[in-house]
């Protein structure tokens, strides 16, 4: 039993693995390699495709826009959460069950169902096309989540903490910046991943907000389909791509993932 | 949430976030119950309807399929992903280097964006070029995503598993990392069975993640709309047309706004009921 243990997880990595294998192999052909013949590796490697992508100014912004309105959107969307979930966990006040289930009630509203009005918005306010707009609109479902994550780690706070340091003559917000903060450090590092994560691989609002300006990555994407055909190796390429910053962020929390989650309720 | 004190300017602290939900909720919520009542011919000319938009949806043969379709759907990858990712964060090594590599690892998925883990899965699984595909043809199967309902179902399947079980792997690691190892001694001295270990420790203190994870993969599924209309746009015909990607089929393929609208609502109040009862039902033993 023991022996075995291992097995079910490696099995499900192989599996998570596999078809990123597959993209990672497509995006070392040539387009024309792909569509002829069926083979586990590439015949002989091409970088030309990532060349592609990283010279062709229309392909590279593309990465840069999706980062801007991401690193824009998790800044707005912790930073507010903070102040909004230290009042759910520490305060009773009127309304507050009520407005915590109507947050979390915006995790719940396809992003479908609000495209079309979110597209008209933006404009008549003056904001399509930038990426302050995709920022802002991600806000809907990410700040929710962000309070949702922060209250759970700060109900995990004893409120001693709190009442010592106003004891001690603390004003509020000094004690908030200074010692609240660090104390859930942990707890921030997983509300950024995870409003990190769900700005970056929503598709949809980020597409119809923007046209050409603050285009993101997955919206270029769409090109390859057009422009000769169907550039295979280019979309692989470019999804290959795409995966970096993810990765990246999960190295950076995955020790807050594994020990952080705990201390919440998350 | 229990023993706080009553404060009225905690009002303060939540208004920022108060304001711009608002903000982004109410206006195009407002917009989508407008058009809902009304018709229009273009040019801006809009005209009272009433509930007509309402009944027709309610009664359209359409709505009830992709209704079905999408309710089977959430079924089946609850079904698959809650026992599979609490079957792999159970297995796990609890701590160490490897750890961190199986975390890691995992999380790959969630962070990919979903236009490309659909085109991913497209290229992965097409019969001809893909290894997915060419594999199960290759083993005798008769597979083809593009043309067979039942294919194209099984691979939306694989897909969002794929794509998504981690997520209740981490969700899970997370609740069992937060046990106490003096709760394992206890149970060994007892002599307790590696069941009685999940039944009676891990499955009581994961009970509130693993609420986190139904209630999230409920309303993400209810939401699937971009990788599965990269994977298979719906088809073939409307065999996984789910409710996201017909409304958007009317919205913005038919330009119907009203139905649309008034689609969306239904839609809306939908996941909102569902996700109610799931949490009042997963919350009920909860003191206070």
């Amino acid at each position: 039993m023991k022996r075995i243990r291992w097995l079910l997880p490696a099995l499900y990595i192989l599996f998570v693995l596999l078809p990123i294998y597959w993209l990672l192999n497509m995006s070392f052909k040539t387009t024309n390699e792909i569509l002829g013949s069926f083979t586990l590796w590439p015949g002989h490697i091409t970088l030309e495709n990532y060349r592609t992508i990283l010279t062709d100014a229309t392909w590279y912004t593309g990465y840069l826009n999706s980062l801007a309105y991401v690193l824009m959107n998790t800044v707005i969307s912790v930073s507010l959460a903070l102040p909004a979930a230290y009042a759910f966990s520490r305060y009773r006040f009127m309304g507050d069950k009520h407005l915590f289930f109507w947050l979390l009630s915006n995790r719940m509203a396809p992003p479908a169902v609000f495209a079309l009005p979110f597209f008209q918005l933006y404009s008549a306010i003056g904001l399509f096309d930038t990426h302050i707009a995709v920022a802002l609109a991600h806000c809907l479902f990410n700040i929710p989540l962000a309070v949702w994550i922060l209250e759970g780690f700060m109900s995990g706070v004893p409120r001693e903490l709190d009442e010592t340091a106003f004891v001690d003559g603390y004003p509020f917000w000094r004690f908030f910046i200074r010692i609240f903060i660090p104390t859930i450090a942990a707890g921030i590092g997983v509300a950024a991943f995870f409003c990190f994560m769900f700005s970056w691989v929503e598709l949809l609002l980020a597409k119809t907000l923007t046209a050409v300006v603050a285009k993101p990555i997955a919206a270029v994407m769409t090109r390859t389909a057009s422009t000769s055909g169907y550039e295979l190796g280019l979309l692989a390429a470019a999804g290959a791509l795409t995966i970096i910053p993810g990765a990246f962020v999960i190295y950076f929390v995955r020790n807050y993932i594994a020990k952080g989650f705990a201390l919440g309720r998350v | 949430m229990s023993g706080r004190t009553p404060n009225q300017k905690a009002w303060w602290l939540v208004l920022p976030v108060v304001v711009l939900v608002a903000f982004n909720a109410v206006i195009p919520l407002m917009t989508v119950v407008n058009y809902s009542v009304q018709e229009t011919f273009g040019d801006n000319q809009f005209f009272f309807e009433g509930v007509t938009w309402f009944e027709q949806i309610l009664h359209s043969s359409r709505f009830h399929d992709a209704l079905q379709r999408q309710l089977l759907f959430t079924a089946i990858i609850l079904a698959i992903e809650l026992p599979l990712g609490v079957a792999i964060a159970l297995a796990m090594p609890r701590r160490g280097p490897w750890a961190s590599v199986c975390l890691v690892l995992m999380a790959m998925p969630l962070l990919i964006p979903w236009n490309v883990v659909g085109a991913m899965w497209n290229i992965f699984a097409l019969p001809d070029i893909g290894l997915l595909g060419h594999s199960l043809n290759a083993l005798g199967f008769d597979y083809n995503f593009t043309r067979q309902p039942l294919s194209a179902w099984s691979t939306l399947i694989a897909m969002d598993v794929w794509h998504w079980t981690s997520l209740v792997v981490l969700l899970a690691y997370a609740g069992l990392s937060a046990i106490p190892d003096a709760f394992y001694q206890a149970a060994k001295i007892d002599g307790a069975s590696a069941w009685a270990v999940f039944c009676y420790i891990q499955l009581p203190k994961m009970k509130r993640v693993l609420m986190i994870a139904v209630l999230l993969r409920f309303m993400d599924s209810f939401m699937i709309y971009t990788e599965a209309i990269v994977l298979t746009g719906g088809g073939p015909g409307n065999a996984t047309s789910l409710l996201s990607i017909d409304l958007v089929k009317i919205a913005l393929g038919q330009f119907d706004l009203g139905p649309a609208a008034a689609m969306s609502l239904i839609y809306f109040l939908i996941i909102l009921l569902l996700s109610w009862v799931f949490y009042a039902v997963m919350t009920r033993d909860d003191p206070q």
